[in-house]
């Protein structure tokens, strides 16, 4: 079998007692889209800081092509190919767009203040090149219209594609979704679908939180379910959407599958 | 008020044209040039070279507030430790003023690394009285080292800075352009750094410091590396300022100073530039000019502040730039070149 892009295994954490993960086990193969559910408080997005490396684990190993990330700083973990949004906006709210983005090229702009203050040609090269980059994001997510407009000012469903072109813009490899249709109505949720597929469809493998059953059943090749800090299923959509342990944990009922 | 936002807008378009901008800063670059032949009188020129000294300080303490979001109530320890560092060195052991600028420079960047290493733990109040404290310590530091700056009694008979056998004099105007060009310089560099990866990231600091780190941002660095800019560039100023004055001792950088640098940032508009002019011409110029009003005039003042507070939190030239984000020609020409793969996909066009 080959070698999964990432490759979680066993990690814990709690805090002040509380067991908030538990040898939680997960692998994301290249170009996947892998959909991490359950419900509130079943510590999906403590799964994504310990990823992230806001939280350090207090057991188990993370290995990101390979190499081992856990225990290694926000920046470097970035710097290696893993990029996240938030659950809750966090853009920079006072830049606009196509700075917010740019600001994801962060770690990959190689010039330094001596540069830009003598405007040297290494600075307009990068420059040059990284806001075309960041205009090719841009366009990837419908935003390019809006690249010189404060982030702040978006609409709510432009926000989280800001935030998704942010992400991508460090360069990633790998990106991870904290509920990115939370608050959407259908029509963006639709939107969003079409981007995430978008945007895996160039590449990227797709990490996703997310709580919208249709969102999750539509887009995910494998699900994880999560409850109460503990892995309580993993699989195919429909199989995982079938699972009685699934259906009592998180659904409380039966669900159907559209189609 | 939707008209009134729209015709502004288009004004700050008019004004920012390249042509015209080009004609205004021109224009504002010749009558600078010209002010010695004004025929103003020396006290006048004393409080224009005040206010360019005033708009550099002003512009050191914007990168540390203004961008970065860090609040300093102690820049006057900075404008201390380079007047202090330039006046010993000039007048004590002889140094030429520009040189002495060299280890003014280095001190101050030292002390702002110092300064910013508790901002890697403290925010807002907390990060603003540690601050405090520093610009109340260096004025204690200044009294009780008596063998090197003469403690109380201040030093006096501060020389003018002197190149090539030219004396740099209020008389000849010589301190009236090197302000200038001081100021200038600053307002140039904080300019290239906006448009940089460097103040993009101070700005991320200031937006959202979590998703600044998310974004590969080493914070530590750039706080830190905000001190030291503003704490060098409050040096800067500060050796410039003591020459001009002649005499200086710990009164000369109270906390009152601190405080006047910090209105002047946020009466102009926080994060601008143009902010910080505006608000030293009003601050420096205004209690001079109500002397005569005795001790009315802290009561215009504070109403000033007051009612900005109420009716303009955001300085008064602090409102949004509607401009697009510069792109430059060719980048453009690359962009909106031959479509690419993304137009055929029919995903891109669903905004």
């Amino acid at each position: 079998m080959r070698e999964p892009l990432l490759d979680i295994k066993d990690i814990s954490i709690s805090f002040g007692g509380i067991s908030a993960v538990e040898d939680v086990s997960l692998n994301i193969s290249k170009n996947e889209i892998v959909s991490l559910i359950g419900p509130n408080g079943a510590g999906k997005t403590t799964v994504f800081n310990i990823l992230t490396g806001v939280y350090l684990p207090d057991s188990g190993e993370i290995y990101f092509k390979g190499e081992r990330i856990d225990r290694k700083r926000p920046q470097t973990i970035v710097k290696k190919g893993i990029s996240r949004t938030f659950q809750n906006i966090r853009l920079f709210k006072d830049m606009q767009v196509i700075e917010n983005v740019l600001v994801g090229t962060h770690t990959r702009t190689h010039y330094s203040l001596f540069d830009s203050t003598f405007r040297t040609r290494k600075f307009r090269k990068e420059e040059d090149e990284k806001i075309y980059k960041a205009i090719e994001i841009l366009k990837i997510l419908g935003l390019e219209n809006k690249k010189d407009e404060y982030a702040g000012d978006l609409p709510y469903g432009d926000q989280r594609k800001a935030e998704i072109a942010r992400a991508i813009a460090t360069g990633a490899e790998l990106i991870l979704l904290d509920e990115p249709a939370a608050g959407m109505n259908p029509q963006e949720t639709d939107e969003l679908l079409n981007c995430i597929r978008y945007i895996r469809s160039l590449g990227y493998t797709i990490l996703l939180i997310e709580h919208d059953m249709r969102v999750v059943m539509n887009i995910s090749d494998r699900i994880y379910v999560l409850d109460d800090g503990k892995l309580i299923a993993e699989g195919l959509p429909e199989a995982v959407a079938n699972n009685p342990r699934v259906i009592k944990a998180y659904l409380g009922g039966e669900l159907h599958v559209g189609n | 008020m939707r008209d009134k936002k729209i015709s502004f807008n288009n004004l700050e378009k008019f004004l920012y044209q390249p042509s015209v901008f080009m004609i205004l800063t021109g224009a504002a670059l010749a009558v600078l040039l010209i002010v010695p032949w004004l025929g103003l009188n020396s006290y006048l020129m004393n409080i224009v070279v005040k206010v360019a000294i005033y708009i550099t300080l002003a512009l050191g303490l914007n990168i540390l507030v203004g961008y970065t979001g860090l609040v300093s109530l102690g820049q006057a320890g900075f404008v201390a430790v380079g007047a202090y560092a330039t006046t010993i060195l000039t007048k004590v052991y002889g140094w030429n003023f520009f040189t002495s600028l060299i280890v003014c420079v280095v001190l101050a960047a030292a002390v702002g690394i110092v300064i910013g290493l508790p901002s890697l733990r403290l925010t807002g109040t907390y990060l603003s009285i540690i601050t405090l404290g520093f610009g109340e310590i260096i004025r204690t530091v200044i009294i009780v080292w008596e063998p090197l700056t003469n403690g109380p009694m201040g030093i006096r008979g501060i020389p003018r800075p002197a190149l090539g056998g030219i004396t740099f004099t209020m008389a000849n105007s010589g301190m009236y352009y090197l302000s200038l060009l001081l100021m200038l310089l600053v307002m140039l560099f904080c300019r290239t750094l906006v448009r940089s990866k460097t103040g993009r990231a101070l700005r991320a600091v200031k937006g959202d410091e979590t998703a600044a780190v998310m974004m590969g941002i080493n914070v530590t660095y750039y706080k830190v590396l905000a001190f030291v800019l503003a704490a060098v560039i409050s040096a800067l100023a500060g050796s410039l300022y003591s020459t001009q004055l002649g005499y200086i001792d710990q009164n000369t950088f109270t906390f009152d100073m601190s405080t006047i640098i910090l209105s002047i940032v946020i009466l102009g508009g926080m994060g601008t530039l143009r902010g910080m002019v505006i608000g030293s011409i009003i601050l420096i110029l205004l209690p001079e000019l109500s002397r005569s009003l005795t001790d009315y005039r802290f009561v215009i003042y504070g109403l000033i502040l007051i009612l900005m507070m109420r009716f303009r939190p955001q300085g008064i030239l602090g409102w949004k730039s509607r401009l697009p984000y510069p792109i430059r020609k060719t980048v453009i020409e690359r962009i909106s070149g031959p479509q690419n793969q993304t137009a055929d996909d029919g995903e891109t066009n669903h905004a």
